[in-house]
Formats: C-alpha cells, sequence, structure tokens
C-alpha cells in the first residue's frame, strides 16, 4: 500500500461511522473501520419509527425550512442553528440516497415513497421501510462499505473496541489504541485523522432502551484526553418502555395515538389484578391532569408524570410502572393497526396486551449531549472528529422523533470531507516517529495489567449497578439539586472503590470482565458530567426540568454547557447559542399545537434562508468556523450545495412556498 | 411466539412457580479446549429471559454444588432480537437468548444451553460467524450505486414488490437457519441466509443489472444444488424468511442464467 495514502480511523459501525466510511471509500482514500460488535450488530439496528426529510410529496407544503423550525423549536432552541438547517436541507437527498440503495421504504400506491406524521410536526415527513427503519437503514450502509471492504479501501477490525486516542506533543491525534476482544490483544494504530462515532450513553444509567455496546466509554476516554463534551445534561427518558430485568424496551408512542389509557389503581400497592379493579378504583391521571390532551400530552409531560406517580408510591404492585390500557379496543383493531408492536411486548413480557394491560415507565433513550463539534463536526481536539449520536449538534434540549438517524447521516457526510481535508492539510510523519504510538500503547497495557493484578472485595457489576441506579433517580426526569450532589458525592464513591474491584473473571480468554471494567472506569467519569452539568444549569429546558426552576431562561441559559477533564473532575465552561436564524420563542403546548406551528409557519415567512445567515456571529463562538460551506458539503450535488450554503432558488420547489396550513390537518401523536 | 391462553398468570409468574431455575450450561475456556457441562441454579421470577438469568449468574459464578467458577461467557446487543448477536441453541433449539422467556421454557427442568454448533466456537456461548459476513461478500450482497452523491429518487415501485423485499432484508445474520440446514457445515455450502440474500438484490430494478455476477456465485461447488429442499431453515428462521421461496426463485435464475452462459461461450 502507497505510504502517502491518507488513512482514517472510524471508531463505530452504526449509521453515522457507515455513512462517514463509505464516502472516504468513495473518494479513494483508505479507511480503518473498528467496532466492539460486527458493525451489521451495531444499535442502529434497533430503531423503528422512521428517518425524518422533507420530501413534501403529500401537497402539504412542507419544506426543509419547516423541518429546521420544527427541530429548533422542539429542542427549545439550545441548538447551534446552522448545522441544523444545512442538516434539514441535505435529509430528502439522504432519503432519496438510501431510496437508491435498495431500501425497502414502504411506497404509496403510485410507487413514490411513503411519508408518516410523527411527533413535533403537522407534516408527513418520516419515510420508513416497515417498522424496522434503523435495521433497513442500517444495512443499505452496511452493503456499500462491505462493497469498499472487498475493494480493500475498508479494512474493518470487529470485535475491537477502541481504548484511548494517540495525541502527538502538540496535541494533534494520529491514531488510537484498541483491543481485539478474544485475545484481548493491544495495538497502536495510527491515523491520519479518527473519527468518533460511537453512539449514546445509555448504559450509565443502567438499564435503558439502548443497546448492550452503549456505555459511552469511548467518548469518555476522549473527553479525558482532551475532548471538550457539550450538554452532557440533556438525557431524553421516553414515557413508555417495557422494564425487563435486562433492559427498558420501547413501546411506540402510537398505542397511545390509538387509544391507549394511562391508569394506577387508586390503592397503593393494590395487589389485585388488574381485571379485578374496577373502573370507579382505577386513577386515570393523565386524563384528570390535562382534560384537553389526556394520555396525549407531549413526550416530557407524560414522562414527568408517570415518573412521580410511582415516586408517590402508586405504582402498579408498589413497583415502578403504570398501566398502559388497550384491552378495552377489540383485539381485532388492535392488531389491524398496532400488530407489530403488540407482538413486541407479547415475546419479551409474555403477555398479550389484547386482554391485560400493558406495564410501562418512562426508560432513558436518548443523549442529546455528546462530544463537542464544530459545525464540521471537529471536535476541539485537532484530527479528531465526531458524528451520530455521540455528538451533541442537532437536538438541543430535546430530540424530535426520527430526527436521529438523518443527523447521524448527516454527521457522517459531513465529518468524512472534513476529515480528509485535515489529512491533506496535516503534516505528517513528523519528528516524533514511533514514540508516541509506543509511549500510548505502553500507558494502555499498563491499565490492564494493573486491573489484572488488582485484588480487593469489590464487584464491577454490583458497582455498576449502583451507579445506574443512582442515575436513574436522580438524574433522569425530575432533577432536585441536593439529590444532584449527593450523586455527585457517591459517583466519587464508586470512583473510590472501583479501585478495589478484582475482575471476576479468572480465565482471560475472550472474557468480558477486563473490557467492562475499562467501560465502567470510563462510564463513571461521564456520569460525572452528566450530573454536575444538570446540577449548574438552574431552569428547566427541553428533557432537563428542575421543578425548583420549572421555567426556561433564556438570559442565564441559553448556552452551551461544556465540559473538561481535569484530574480533580470535569471543569465547566459555557458558550453562546447561534441563533442567528430563529428568534427563541416560547416553547407552548398548552395551545393546540396548529397555534404553535401557525407560529412557526409565520416565523418561516418572515426570515427566508438569507445571504450569509450561517456566517452571522456570536459572542464566544471564536471555536467555530466562520464558513460552514466548503468541504462539508462534499459529495453533494454541486448546484444543489450552493442553493443551500446561499438560500438561491434549488431544485426543490417547496422552498419559499407560501405557507398553505397543512390543509388545516389536525395533529394526532 | 405462543400467544398465552391465560396470560394474567404472567404478573405472580406460572401457577406453580419452581423455586429456582437451573441451568445447564456447555463451556469451554478456549478455542480448541475440552467442553464440559456446569449446572447453576437462581431464584425463580416471573418474566426472566435467559440473558438476564445470565447476567445474575456472571455476577458471582458459583455452580449449583457450590463451585466457584468463572462467569459463563456469552453475545448480547439489542436484547430485542434484531441484532442477532446473542443467538445459541436453547433446549436443543438455535434461537434468541434475548427472546427465549424461562415461563415458556418449562422452568420445572433445567435449560440446557450450548453454543451453536455449525461455527467455531471462540469460548462458552460465543461462536465466529465471520464466514456469514464473508458469504455477503462472495455473492455481492449489495446495489451497485454509481455513487453516494445526491442523484434524485430510486426507481418507483409498487408496495407489493417492495414487502416481498422487506421479508427477506430483515434477515440479522444469525445463523438458525444454518445451524439447522442437514447441508450446511464444513464449507461445503454456501447456505440459505447467503441465498436470500441473494434474492433481494436480484429482485432489485438497479440490483438485477449485476444478477450474472451473483448467480455465479452461487452456481459454484459449495452453491444452490447443495440444498437437499429439507425446509428446516424455513422453520429455524425467527425473522420468518421465505428461505425456501428465496432458493426456488434463485434456483431457477441459475438455470437461465447457466443456459445463457452456456450459449454465450
Ligand atoms: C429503541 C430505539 C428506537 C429508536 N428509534 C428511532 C427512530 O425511529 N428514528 C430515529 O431517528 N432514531 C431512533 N432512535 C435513535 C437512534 O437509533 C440512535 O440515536 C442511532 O441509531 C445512533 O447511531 P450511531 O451511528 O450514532 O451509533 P450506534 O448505532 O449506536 O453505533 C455505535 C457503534 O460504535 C461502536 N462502538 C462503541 N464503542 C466502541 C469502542 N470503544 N470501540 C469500537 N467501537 C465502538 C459500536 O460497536 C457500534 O458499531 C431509537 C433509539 C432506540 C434506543
Ligand atoms: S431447504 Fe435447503 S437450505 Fe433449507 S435446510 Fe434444507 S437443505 Fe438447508
Ligand atoms: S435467514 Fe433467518 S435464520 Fe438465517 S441468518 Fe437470516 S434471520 Fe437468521
Ligand atoms: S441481543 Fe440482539 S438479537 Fe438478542
Amino acid at each position: 500500500m502507497a505510504n502517502n495514502g491518507i488513512r482514517i480511523a472510524i471508531v463505530g459501525g452504526g449509521l453515522a461511522g457507515l455513512a462517514a466510511a463509505m464516502k472516504i471509500a468513495e473518494a479513494g482514500h483508505s479507511v480503518d473501520l473498528f467496532s466492539v460488535v460486527p458493525v451489521k450488530r451495531s444499535h442502529s439496528v434497533c430503531a423503528q419509527g422512521g428517518i425524518n426529510g422533507a420530501v413534501n410529496t403529500k401537497g402539504e407544503g412542507d419544506s426543509p425550512w419547516k423541518h429546521f423550525d420544527d427541530t429548533v423549536y422542539g429542542g427549545d432552541f439550545l441548538a447551534n442553528q446552522p448545522p441544523v438547517q444545512k442538516m434539514c436541507e441535505m435529509a430528502p437527498s439522504i432519503i432519496y440516497l438510501f431510496d437508491r440503495m435498495g431500501v425497502p421504504f414502504s411506497r404509496t400506491p403510485e410507487g413514490l415513497l411513503d411519508f408518516r406524521r410523527f411527533g413535533g410536526t403537522l407534516h408527513h415527513r418520516t419515510a420508513f421501510a416497515g417498522a424496522s427503519t434503523g435495521q433497513q437503514l442500517l444495512y443499505a450502509l452496511d452493503e456499500q462499505v462491505r462493497r469498499h471492504e472487498a475493494t480493500g479501501k475498508v479494512k474493518k477490525y470487529e470485535h475491537w473496541e477502541m481504548l484511548s486516542l494517540i495525541q502527538d506533543g502538540h496535541g494533534v491525534c494520529r491514531g488510537l489504541v484498541a483491543m481485539e476482544r478474544a485475545t484481548l490483544e493491544l495495538k497502536a494504530f495510527p491515523a491520519d485523522a479518527v473519527i468518533i462515532a460511537t453512539g449514546g450513553p445509555g448504559l450509565i444509567f443502567g438499564k435503558s432502551t439502548n443497546s448492550m455496546v452503549c456505555t459511552g466509554s469511548a467518548v469518555s476516554a476522549c473527553y479525558q484526553q482532551g475532548a471538550r463534551y457539550a450538554n452532557g445534561e440533556f438525557i431524553q427518558v421516553h414515557p413508555t418502555s417495557i422494564p425487563g430485568e435486562d433492559k427498558l424496551r420501547l413501546m411506540s408512542e402510537s398505542a397511545r395515538g390509538e387509544g391507549g389509557r394511562v391508569w394506577v389503581p387508586k390503592t397503593q400497592g393494590d395487589k389485585r389484578q388488574p381485571s379485578s379493579i374496577p373502573e370507579s378504583e382505577r386513577w386515570y391521571f393523565l386524563e384528570e391532569k390535562y382534560p384537553a390532551y389526556g394520555n396525549l400530552v407531549p413526550r416530557d409531560i407524560a414522562t414527568r408524570e408517570i415518573f412521580q406517580v410511582c415516586l408517590d408510591g402508586y405504582g402498579v404492585f408498589g413497583e415502578n410502572q403504570v398501566y398502559l390500557d388497550l384491552t378495552h379496543i377489540p383485539a381485532e383493531t388492535l392488531d389491524r393497526k398496532l400488530g407489530a408492536i403488540l407482538e413486541i411486548y407479547e415475546m419479551f413480557v409474555g403477555d398479550d396486551p389484547r386482554h391485560v394491560p400493558m406495564r410501562i415507565f418512562p426508560g432513558v433513550h436518548y443523549s442529546m449531549g455528546g462530544l463537542w463539534v464544530d459545525f464540521e463536526q471537529r471536535t476541539n481536539i485537532p484530527g479528531l472528529l465526531a458524528a451520530g449520536e455521540c455528538d451533541y449538534s442537532i437536538h438541543g434540549a430535546n430530540r424530535l422523533g426520527a430526527n436521529s438517524l438523518v443527523s447521524c447521516v448527516y454527521g457522517g457526510f459531513i465529518a468524512a470531507p472534513a476529515a480528509v481535508e485535515f489529512a491533506r492539510n496535516v503534516e505528517r510523519n513528523g519528528a516524533d516517529g514511533s514514540k508516541i504510538y509506543d509511549d500510548e500503547l505502553k500507558r494502555q497495557q499498563e491499565i490492564n495489567a494493573g486491573l489484572l493484578k488488582q485484588t480487593g472485595a469489590e464487584n464491577q457489576y454490583v458497582i455498576h449497578d449502583e451507579m445506574g441506579k443512582w442515575m436513574t433517580d436522580n438524574v433522569t426526569v425530575l432533577r432536585y439539586n441536593d439529590k444532584l450532589k449527593a450523586t455527585d458525592e457517591k459517583l466519587l464513591e464508586l470512583i473510590d472503590r472501583y479501585r478495589h474491584i478484582s475482575l471476576n473473571d479468572s480465565n482471560m480468554w475472550a472474557t468480558h470482565a477486563l473490557p467492562h471494567a475499562r467501560q465502567l472506569h470510563n462510564m463513571l467519569q461521564l456520569a460525572r458530567v452528566i450530573t454536575l452539568g444538570a446540577l449548574n444549569r438552574n431552569e428547566s429546558r427541553g428533557a432537563h426540568y428542575k421543578p425548583d426552576f420549572p421555567n426556561r431562561d433564556d438570559e442565564h441559559f441559553l448556552k452551551t454547557t461544556i465540559a473538561e477533564f481535569s484530574g480533580e473532575g470535569p471543569v465547566f465552561s459555557w458558550e453562546a447559542v447561534d441563533i442567528g436564524l430563529l428568534e427563541p420563542r416560547k416553547r407552548d403546548y398548552t395551545k393546540g399545537k396548529q397555534k404553535a406551528q401557525a407560529a412557526a409557519g409565520g416565523q418561516a415567512e418572515q426570515s427566508p434562508t438569507k445571504e450569509g445567515a450561517a456566517q452571522v456571529p456570536t459572542p464566544g463562538s471564536e471555536l467555530k468556523p466562520a464558513d460552514t460551506s466548503g468541504p462539508a458539503t462534499w459529495g453533494q450535488k454541486k448546484e444543489a450545495v450552493d442553493g443551500a450554503v446561499s438560500g438561491e432558488v434549488t431544485p426543490r420547489p417547496e422552498r419559499g412556498d407560501s405557507i398553505d396550513e397543512a390543509g388545516g390537518k389536525t395533529e394526532k401523536q | 411466539m405462543s400467544a398465552n391462553t391465560n396470560a394474567e398468570e404472567h404478573h405472580q409468574g406460572l401457577r406453580n412457580p419452581p423455586r429456582e431455575v437451573v441451568l445447564r450450561i456447555r463451556r469451554r475456556d478456549r478455542q480448541d479446549g475440552p467442553a464440559r457441562w456446569e449446572e447453576f441454579a437462581l431464584p425463580y421470577r416471573p418474566n426472566l429471559n435467559i440473558i438476564s438469568c445470565l447476567m445474575e449468574i456472571r455476577k458471582n459464578p458459583v455452580t449449583r454444588d457450590g463451585q466457584r467458577t468463572t462467569p459463563p461467557v456469552w453475545e448480547m446487543n439489542c436484547l430485542e432480537q434484531v441484532c442477532g448477536i446473542c443467538t445459541m441453541v436453547i433446549n436443543g433449539r438455535a434461537r434468541q437468548s434475548c427472546s427465549a422467556l424461562v415461563d415458556n421454557l418449562d422452568p420445572h427442568s433445567p435449560i440446557t444451553l450450548e453454543p451453536m454448533s455449525k461455527f467455531p466456537n471462540v469460548r462458552d456461548l460465543v461462536v465466529d460467524r465471520s464466514e456469514m459476513f464473508d458469504h455477503l461478500k462472495r455473492v455481492k450482497a449489495w446495489i451497485e450505486i454509481d455513487g453516494s452523491y445526491d442523484l434524485g429518487p430510486g426507481p418507483r415501485m409498487s408496495q407489493e414488490d417492495v414487502a416481498e423485499r422487506y421479508a427477506y432484508s430483515r434477515c440479522m445474520t444469525c445463523g438458525c437457519c444454518l445451524e439447522a440446514c442437514p447441508q450446511y457445515g464444513d464449507g461445503n455450502y454456501i447456505g440459505p441466509q447467503a441465498i436470500a440474500q441473494v434474492r433481494l438484490m436480484n429482485m432489485h430494478p438497479s440490483g438485477k443489472m449485476s444478477r450474472d455476477d451473483r448467480l455465479s456465485a452461487i452456481t459454484g461447488d459449495d452453491g444452490i444444488t447443495n440444498c437437499g429442499n429439507a425446509q428446516n431453515c424455513v422453520r429455524a428462521c425467527p425473522m420468518s424468511l421465505p428461505l425456501t421461496k428465496a432458493i426456488y426463485e434463485e434456483n431457477r435464475e441459475t438455470v437461465l442464467h447457466g443456459l445463457f452462459g452456456w450459449l454465450r461461450k
């Protein structure tokens, strides 16, 4: 292999990592692709609902600008707006690309892509492939990357776990150290740039809707080596998940959309089976408190109410669960409308939700926070980029449904050319020679050796459980400053106890004990970032809710939280949010959504994408590039790119159309 | 999954719940080491799945007769039966351990867990299924797009055609079909999983254009004609792929392809 060819390392083979790998290989460069699990088994397969893009095939006057407005509004104005706008501009072409790659998207009678409606919008904007959109999208990228693997452009390192970055004397990222999961072999991999695409950190909360590799460990390792972590306190908790001993499985919002009713017995700890509890002894608390919306109150409100009811001791059988009841609806109707999701419940719980109320509870679902990146997905460490759920850039304080998949692909598509651009310009094969690689490798070997030698009475899985329990109890739905402080103290205690674990496996061949111990250390560090970030933010915004500070406070907190690692723990600073395109307005769900949307429409009319909008300077934004064009739109059609940047007419006709209110359709969640 | 006729019993578990759940696990310390059985017991609770049992055992691995041992190693990720990683042989049948509920497995007798037998056994319940991914490479299971830049929408398709493709596209590379197939093993047959993906790609309007490449990949010595039509694969597939239909259709295509290939010579 030519020595001077560009070689990029990508960590993570979910949607974001594979999207980047495909772009880089297609441009003729080499990719080393690392993944704990075979990439085809990445967490992205779990996504069911769909992927957003304002393709506007339903005559509703939808447009990327409206998608942008919905996303920023839904995120409670905490996201920097330029990249969000660019993502929404790119979204239709992303969906078309997946269509060309063979994703079996559901179709209209005319053979066009079909779109469904999701929360937070009036428009049919969500493309879907049956009830397994994430699986289908991931497979399409997996196939394209396998094609590049066959030509030798992509080399996969599956079952290799990244442990740390390799940095030179100037702090430039020069590669990474990874560990093979069967042999525990450690190896240094030089790279001209590294893209982190390792997904979310759900396992910090013990049980979540995330897959088991979603530890946030790689991201935490980067943070501990100097990468900034932004908005860590913003964790989305989904109102309806199915509690399980091993994980919380998602129960789709559509169960309530089709008439599902949430209730608990009026008597605390009632031991009776649900069918023996008469109507008069059931508490339909959502319907009682929100007569207008009933069970269809917005996600964050439903989550908070269910949580509170259980905290107050009304959980079913005294446990953290409430009923989501469909039994009043004819089984035949349920089968027709909700078949697939009922099967999931049946498969994993064993109950038939047609005859027995489902038991559900809010579950940690998604992290809006992540590695700080600029508008080209570059972290503050030169040569290190990030994309996907592990970066913080798109969703602000709250993510809208079906917006994650599109943000993952967008992030990968932006990171790829930016990484190549960096690799082209960076001075390679510097004087540091192999020493930096040997040094970091040795440092990692010593950490492993230390863990192997360690003998103590502590159990790594017990510490993990305790961390998960504390984080779930105190750093999810309702946040109180005293409890957040106590949680941080607990985390410090756990970090201390961690030093006294002994690995609970004496056979090191293909063991999970050592990798888990490494992950646990990193999770504990990241847990502090999340907890202290929440402690610092004395307001309520999106997913972050403090009963003692129930309102959004733009004057003091319209800013990005940034954590940097120090030996003492995270050091916090704040950065202004780029709100150059949309003036922040109050998120108001007490009025009908149509009204809120009308406001959004008005906004759209007043502020068309104006030239230079992306460059509006904001205080404290020196770290961001002044220009968001350039290689960021690499790989897209040139004309479209120009249009997107300058706001001139693009081939997509709906742009700038007057807003006809979607035919006055009312939204059902 | 069998529908539960008297579903309410699950709130309290089974009617006459056992006191404990016993797992018999086939263990192996390293790739070519000897195998052995170990038994573990844990208190019965309603709604356990095999993974949560294994998680509990892992925390404090002591066998049923009180011997300290190493924690059994297994793979897991999605825990929703969609990533395929946690597949193992449970009571003699290859399936996903995340969706195997103890209550449905008759917990009154020991539940046996073994690694799949058709793939190299790495350790305990972990096997190496990389050959399945290699097969996908061999049959070129992808659409040859010109490039990933914006070229507008793909070909129009009827919902009917999409639905047929969707069924094949759900394959999670778990290997249950290969474990069940009497012909698969020792590299003598490429197997139903890869053939189904050939079907998926060959049905697509753009994929069709490179159909011949894929067909020649399944007409070699280990190709499609090794199928003995035992139909075990269809019964084993947790995603209900119409595998025998794929084999039938591709067999037809290869015959035509063979004919034309022969004519071209
Ligand atoms: C149940 C559920 C349903 C969802 N539904 C939707 C939906 O309908 N629409 C939507 O838009 N979003 C949805 N989401 C969110 C969305 O699925 C995720 O945010 C998204 O898939 C994340 O993709 P990713 O590429 O960032 O990372 P992932 O897909 O999580 O991939 C991470 C990759 O990193 C690798 N990795 C991790 N650590 C390391 C390491 N140390 N070394 C090497 N490799 C490593 C992993 O092996 C994996 O390949 C859903 C989420 C859940 C939990
Ligand atoms: S039908 Fe063919 S592929 Fe399926 S199990 Fe039988 S021999 Fe194997
Ligand atoms: S065809 Fe079915 S059984 Fe075979 S690998 Fe795919 S999902 Fe598993
Ligand atoms: S863990 Fe993914 S299929 Fe079981």
